[in-house]
């Protein structure tokens, strides 16, 4: 059997964030649960509360405004995004990192904020949002705030959220025409398995081909997922080619910081990260162009 | 740690049964129900062995609370069978070797019968990709892409499955 709990059911984001706030050692907010029921077996996590956000009203939309530009709320299911055909469409790295997401039961369950808010240094979506230039909406009792996503995640874990807060939306701004995105990733098994690297890549192309706008997202090399400002820059302005391309991923390899554990060597990961940068951003590439 | 009384549709009937907030649905249908088809494989979302369908798309049953299956329909293996009468799946599996052992079974038809609902008319590696969440140990899963390709063909005769 699980740990011992109170289970709460609020149908407000106000009584959802007031529970949390006056339970914080205690009290965990549950979404799809494919993370927090396993923590639980485990004994990871032993939460004397568990607030199901699912009666929550408006947390699991997908919108889309005006200018094509994309809001999740936190509670969307990872597989209505797989599903989506504009969302494959117009924001192609986010669905890669779905697609090996687990299991279609998993999918079925897991939640996006949820996926985001356990902070996994080797999660699939991150690195995909950052290189999109998603942004957060974190909900609380004082009121809401907004963050780049790169800077939601402190470490292996943990995020920006205190107690009390929820993150409510991930918004991501529109991919223009001349623009692509990809996520690749590498790991031991064909499926069911966590990223040993995953690297996000989003290009955007002007009339003349030179790149006006790069995103790049690394995942698990680094106590959290990384973006590679410094790639992003050298990037942006210049023809894309096999040579620049290869610097760029130089660049995003300098930044990694990758540790040896049961899946895979640091050295190795140091490696596939420069080798998956390249990977990605070609394909990112051959989508923009197309 | 309260009591709640859980109440759920499962396999077309209505159900209901206290039991404590921190059971998952997995041990909900196995213990306080008598369902005992559904499997208990790994009990952490890894193996696939407790898929059940809940609301029509299948779920890893050890990873949800009973509490959060009130108020919907839950489909077992039993559910599937009407009576005597073993559906479609059921039937291929047999036929065609697809179980061997059977305890992956139960959880790998029911994940089945979600990928055929989707998609009637699926190619060997969409059933593959499909059942990614579906682990078997004895068979190499040759014989289950082929089970699962018969009954396509079988429900596709028959205008769909009305299970």
């Amino acid at each position: 059997m699980l740990p011992q709990f109170d289970y709460a059911r609020p149908d407000t984001l106000q009584d959802a964030c007031r529970l949390l706030a006056a339970n914080p050692d205690a009290a965990r907010p549950l979404a799809g649960g494919t993370d927090l029921i396993f923590d639980m077996r485990l004994g990871k996590k032993s939460p004397a509360l568990v607030v199901d956000l699912k009666c929550v009203p408006g947390l699991d939309e997908i919108s889309f405004d005006a200018d094509g530009a994309m809001r999740l709320g936190a509670l969307v299911r990872t597989r209505d995004i797989e599903l989506s055909d504009r969302i494959r469409q117009k924001f192609s790295a986010l669905t890669d990192a779905i697609d090996v997401l687990a299991s279609v039961q998993i999918r079925n369950r897991a939640r996006l904020g949820g996926n985001l808010c356990h902070a996994s240094p080797s999660a699939d979506t991150p690195p995909a949002l950052i290189a999109l230039d998603a942004t957060v909406e974190i909900a609380g009792p004082d009121g809401t705030r907004s963050l780049p996503l790169e800077a939601f995640f402190t470490g292996p874990g943990k995020t920006v959220l205190t107690a009390g807060e929820v993150l409510a939306a991930v918004t991501v701004p529109p991919v223009p025409a001349g623009g692509g995105s990809a996520y690749i990733r590498n790991t031991v098994r064909k499926a069911m398995d966590l990223a040993i690297i995953g690297v996000g890549a989003m290009l955007v192309l002007d009339r003349d081909g030179r790149c006006a706008k790069a995103g790049i997202g690394l995942g698990a090399v680094a106590p959290k997922p990384l973006r590679a400002h410094d790639a992003e820059a050298f990037l942006t302005g210049k023809q894309l080619d096999d040579a620049t391309i290869a610097e760029a991923a130089k660049l995003a390899r300098s930044i990694a910081t990758p540790i040896s554990d049961v899946r895979s060597q640091a050295d190795y990961r140091a490696d596939m990260v420069e080798v998956y940068t390249r990977r990605t951003l070609a394909l990112a590439l051959s989508r923009a162009a197309a | 740690m309260a009591k709640m009384t859980m109440e759920m549709s499962v396999n077309g009937e209505l159900c209901e049964e206290e039991a404590p907030a921190n059971i998952t649905l997995l041990d909900f249908l196995r213990d306080k129900l008598g369902f005992s088809g559904v499997k208990m494989g790994c009990n952490m979302g890894e193996c696939g062995a407790c898929t059940v369908l809940v609301d029509g798309v299948s779920v890893n049953s050890c990873l949800m609370l009973a509490a959060e299956a009130q108020g919907k329909e839950v489909t077992s293996i039993e559910g599937l069978s009407k009576g005597t009468t073993l559906h479609p799946l059921q039937k291929a599996f047999a036929e065609f070797g697809g179980a061997q052992c059977g305890y992956c079974t139960p959880g790998m038809i029911v994940a089945a019968k979600a990928v055929l609902d989707e998609n009637p008319d699926p190619s060997d590696e969409e059933i593959r990709f499909a059942l990614a969440g579906n682990i078997c140990r004895c068979t190499g899963y040759v014989k289950i892409v082929e089970a699962v390709q018969e009954a396509a063909a079988e429900l596709r005769a028959k205008g769909g499955d009305h299970a």
